[in-house]
């Protein structure tokens, strides 16, 4: 087998069982190109190679024996670093929690050693996911693969900037406001952000405990859905997690990708798109929209009027609720300890020395605006306020699920732009998230797929949205889209990224 | 620093105190509120924990439906109403104790609302507390400070903290407040306390020892000059934890409230740290600088939506309740008013009961348990339930009593040997010969021996004067060392005398 690092994990797992191929060899191939490409990319801020090698042994062993396995067992996976690993660095890109090994892991890590994924290793990511470009890693920039001058978006711009750039198959994304799904629109991968509550949160280290949600991170739609149903289910110990069983998402991704939408009424949203939008990413999304409409999808304009207010009501939830779920970094159990250069050395002291210098500008802006929003006071003008403007975006998408299957827009509003370019201009940063925060204030499942490349080449991503536990038909028009898609280019859009230069 | 103090009688004679008292207690579940952890007292430091009750990155909170069940089996007791729905709010501070610097609790939405309860006092007064809510929460860690005075965390080199205590489930129960209550304001207080101290444990929902910190209550105070006035400026005096701290805390703050206001200094708004050791207050942190705790409903809890017909299904389950049990027990027990109490106040209810179930009557354990071991007691300066006794004993030796084989007199001796660790009644008896001599044999020898050692008084008896027979049963009680039935002695001897 040629290159096993181009294969996408259905296609590696049909290899696997085969016997075609050992999971230490496709192990070992994806760290080869981590060691090969990520320098210059920094997807990665711990690779775990012994360990992903053991449990790749494990499953080539299992195989030998006969013993039943996991259709993904042995197809090695990357894990965001706001992931709690056992055993393994976990810092949530933050150099507050530098050197932290957690004694336990996230129930989605469990499920992924269940099923007996090689980990690679964790992925890079702004600290405790804020922001849109993964520039605010406490451990520095990932880099675009499509082009290594530009952002791979964020929070979750390692684990998009690994599969785009073949380090990894599959990985682990968080989604707060989108940050699974812009890191995937603008490094040409697929991202999905599952309904609230579909994938346990234990042991995602908490963002805004209301909105986050983790998903799969793929080069396919397929891939995606086969990750999302592993990772899925109830989890006692995460009281928002829900008890449906789990959906059939490859299936509905199949009949997708077969090409059949026929009879899906798919909703463009008014408010998402239009000005403010890169008139390439806008011609993308005309162009994919055409294509379903072509497929057999009856095409229909929906309003969500109350969107306009979701990204200052996302600023107002998100940091309230992120500035109490960081207080536990203190310097007093885990993680960095900063004594305080002079004067006593108090807990308080060595609290506010230790937060002082372990977070970074983005993360202590959130919190005092979090803190802000819920003094005595000004909670009702402002947290107070801002959830009834998210009932009032939850009534949006009930109305336009009455006309719509799925709703449609452009994932974000313009291709990825250069690092530092948005760095000094935080609302800047913040619009990037204007399409996909609704989704997460609402708890709908949200899906990016490639919709092609900007008139500046650069990858565009093309958002589908369902109902709440309807994920199923993520896959189905995503799958259709990617596969209209493809066979007007002849294959996938990642084919079209320049090849990295390799070192050895 | 000493406060000024107005003497008590002279302070509650200008001011009319209200008091409000907030009591938290830890529930006796197996583990803890929102995790797997175990709790029981005495395991040795952190090493009942979890990643949930370490407050590690990631860890997710889930509510301990047991918790809930005992949160809404003391709502109940209390005759408050059961919320429809209600969630958990987070209250955000900073304290190394509390692991995620936020303690999950119950904020504009408790579990329980709108309640009261009945309180007696040692004389039988009822004053009626009315119950503004019953929340559920966690309780932090504990801190010990090593290096400075007393535990102190002034001037301490160091401090440990023990995370075995965090995540332990609470209820706080907090009074509206109490007004009318005069210069008993402090024994109701105190009452008050107990009363629930009782109730959590008849309801099984705590072991509620009070010296274990089961149960804490803070004490609010204020002052007004009468009862129509409104109400004056409190304070909360914290962590009072005794039942005679509480009763000493309230007068405390009403003599030095009385001293200000006589004064025309106004009283503070703050918080007051209670010291046992001599019985005052200092003055803590100022309420109006005091810290916001940026309350807002905890995210990663759903709201608790009791089902009506589950809370109905506890409230048909709910044990007797004490006020309930000692009105039943007296009625049962036939006993006055005046003896109820004095049984109540003694702590010896629960005592009788299991001596009456031993076999004992009422009457009979009552004169026993407040009589003779009463007595004992005092003068060991210990609690009833503390003597090297035991109902069932008691019981057994009134059946001794009741069935002719031993004298009261002799029961008291038995009592004595049982005490002083002789074994059981039955052993005892043997042990130290103590038996009622019901063979008429040695009864007659012992009387003949008697009427022979006095000669005249066969004489008087024959002639009519029953005077002298006191004088020989007396002679046979001392000669059979007090074994003999007086009654059948002074048969026997009139029988001798006039046959």
């Amino acid at each position: 087998m040629s290159d096993l690092t181009r294969l996408s994990a259905a296609e590696l797992a049909g290899a696997l069982t085969s016997g075609e191929v050992s999971s230490v060899e496709a192990t070992q191939a994806h760290l080869d190109r981590i060691a090969a490409v990520d320098g210059p990319v920094h997807a990665f801020l711990h690779v775990s190679s012994d360990e992903a090698l053991a449990t790749a042994r494990g499953v080539d062993e299992a195989r030998a024996k006969g013993e039943p396995l996991h259709p993904l067992a042995g197809v090695p996976i990357a894990v965001k670093d706001v992931v709690v690993t056992r055993g393994l660095p976990t810092t949530a890109g933050s150099r507050i929690l530098e050197g932290w090994i957690p004694p336990y892991d996230a129930t989605l890590v469990t499920k992924i050693k269940a099923a007996r994924l090689p980990i690679l290793g964790k992925t890079n990511m702004d600290e405790f996911a804020m922001g849109s470009s993964t520039e605010h890693s406490g451990y520095g920039n990932t880099h675009n693969p499509w082009d290594l001058e530009r952002i791979p978006g964020g929070s979750g711009g390692g684990s998009a900037a690994a599969v785009a750039a073949y380090e990894a198959p599959l990985a682990i994304g968080t989604d707060t406001g989108g940050s699974i799904r812009q890191p995937a629109a603008v490094t040409g991968t697929v991202g999905v952000k599952p309904t609230y509550g579909s994938v346990s949160r234990y042991g995602l280290i908490a963002l805004a405990s209301s909105l986050d949600q983790a998903g799969p991170v793929t080069r396919t739609v397929l891939d995606a859905a086969l990750l999302h149903e592993l990772i899925a289910g109830h989890d006692p110990h995460d009281s928002t997690s829900l008890t449906d069983p789990v959906g059939d998402f490859a299936a509905q991704a199949r009949r997708g990708l077969s090409g059949d939408v026929q009879g899906v009424r798919v909703g463009v949203v008014r408010e998402l798109s239009g000005e403010g939008y890169q008139p390439g990413v806008l011609a993308r999304f005309e162009e994919s929209l055409d294509l379903l409409r072509q497929a057999g999808a009856e095409v229909v304009e929906v309003s969500c009027p109350h969107f306009e207010y979701a990204l200052a009501a996302y600023y107002l939830i998100l940091p309230a609720e992120a500035s109490s779920n960081l207080a536990k970094f203190d310097g007093m159990r885990y993680g960095l300890r900063v004594e305080p250069d002079e004067g006593p050395v108090t807990a308080e002291r060595v609290m506010a020395a230790t937060r002082g210098q372990g977070f970074g500008d983005e993360v202590k802006r959130r919190i005092i605006l979090g803190t802000y929003a819920l003094s005595a006071g000004y909670y009702d003008a402002y947290y107070g306020s801002a959830q009834k403007v998210r009932t009032l975006i939850q009534r949006d998408f009930a109305a336009a699920f009455e006309k719509a299957d799925v709703l449609v827009s452009p994932t974000a509003p313009t291709t990825a732009f250069k690092l530092g370019e948005k760095l000094d201009d935080p609302l800047a940063m913040y619009l990037n998230d204007v399409a996909t925060i609704p989704v997460n204030l609402a708890g709908v499942p949200g899906m990016s797929v490639p919709s092609g490349l900007s008139d500046d080449g650069l990858p565009a991503g093309f958002q589908v949205i369902a109902p709440a536990r309807e994920d199923a038909r993520l896959y189905r028009v995503a799958g259709a889209v990617e596969a209209l898609l493809q066979a007007r280019w002849g294959g996938p859009i990642l084919a079209h990224a320049p090849e990295l230069e390799v070192s050895k | 620093m000493s406060d000024t103090l107005v003497p008590y009688d002279d302070a509650v004679d200008r001011y009319d105190p209200v008091f409000g008292i907030e009591v938290h207690v830890e529930l006796g579940t197996r583990t803890k509120m929102f995790d797997g952890a175990e709790q029981y007292f005495g395991a040795d430091p952190n090493t009942q924990i979890t990643p949930v009750s370490l407050g590690l990155p990631g860890a997710l909170p889930a509510v301990n439906g047991t918790a809930v069940e005992y949160a809404i089996r003391i709502g109940l007791a209390l005759n408050c109403g059961i919320a429809e729905s209600c969630r958990f709010a987070r209250k955000n501070y900073f304290y190394p104790d509390v692991p995620k610097n936020f303690q999950t609790s119950q904020y504009d939405e408790p579990i329980a609302h709108d309640g009261w309860v009945d309180v007696e006092l040692e004389d039988g007064a009822v004053f009626r507390v009315e119950i503004e809510r019953a929340h559920m929460e966690e309780d932090a860690g504990k801190n010990t400070h090593v290096g400075g005075a007393a535990g102190r965390i002034q001037g301490a080199t160091y401090s440990l903290v023990d995370y075995n205590r965090a995540g332990v489930p609470l209820v706080e129960i907090v009074t509206k407040p109490v007004t009318g209550a005069g210069e008993r304001a402090p024994e109701l207080a105190r009452a008050y306390v107990q009363t629930l101290r009782d109730m959590f444990r008849a309801l099984g929902v705590s072991e509620a020892r009070m010296e274990r910190g089961n149960v804490r209550a803070d004490v609010n105070v204020s002052l007004r000059p009468s009862s129509d006035s409104p109400l004056g400026t409190r304070t909360e005096t914290k962590n009072v934890n005794s039942f005679r701290s509480v009763e000493r805390a309230v007068r405390y703050e009403i003599s030095r409230q009385a001293a200000l206001l006589d004064a025309g200094q106004p009283v503070v708004q703050e918080t007051r740290h209670w010291h046992e050791d001599t019985g005052h207050t200092t003055s803590g942190r100022i309420k109006s600088d005091a810290e916001d705790y940026r309350y807002f409903p905890e995210p990663d809890l759903v709201p608790i939506v009791p089902d009506r017909a589950w809370v109905e299904e506890i409230r048909a389950h709910l044990p007797e309740l004490p006020a309930a049990r000692r009105r039943r027990l007296q009625a049962d027990w036939g006993y006055a008013d005046a003896e109820m109490r004095d049984v109540v106040n003694a702590g010896a209810v629960e005592l009788i009961e299991a001596t009456v179930e031993a076999g004992a009557g009422p009457a009979a354990a009552r004169k026993w348990w407040m009589g003779e071991l009463a007595r004992t007691a005092k003068e060991q300066g210990v609690d009833l339930e503390v003597l090297p006794v035991t109902p069932r004993q008691i019981g057994a030796l009134q059946r001794l009593v009741d069935s002719g084989r031993l004298t009261d007199k002799l029961a008291r001796q038995v009592l004595e040997g049982v005490l002083a660790g002789e074994g059981e009644p039955e052993e005892v008896v043997v042990a130290r010969g103590l038996e009622v001599v019901s063979d008429d044999g040695p009864l007659l020898a012992a009387i003949d021996q008697a009427l022979a050692a006095q000669p005249d008084v066969v004489a008087k008896i024959q002639g009519g004067n029953l005077g002298p027979v006191g004088a020989i049963i007396g002679a046979v009680m001392k000669a059979t060392r007090g074994q003999a039935d007086a009654a059948r002695v002074r048969e026997l001897v009139l029988e001798r005398v006039q046959s």
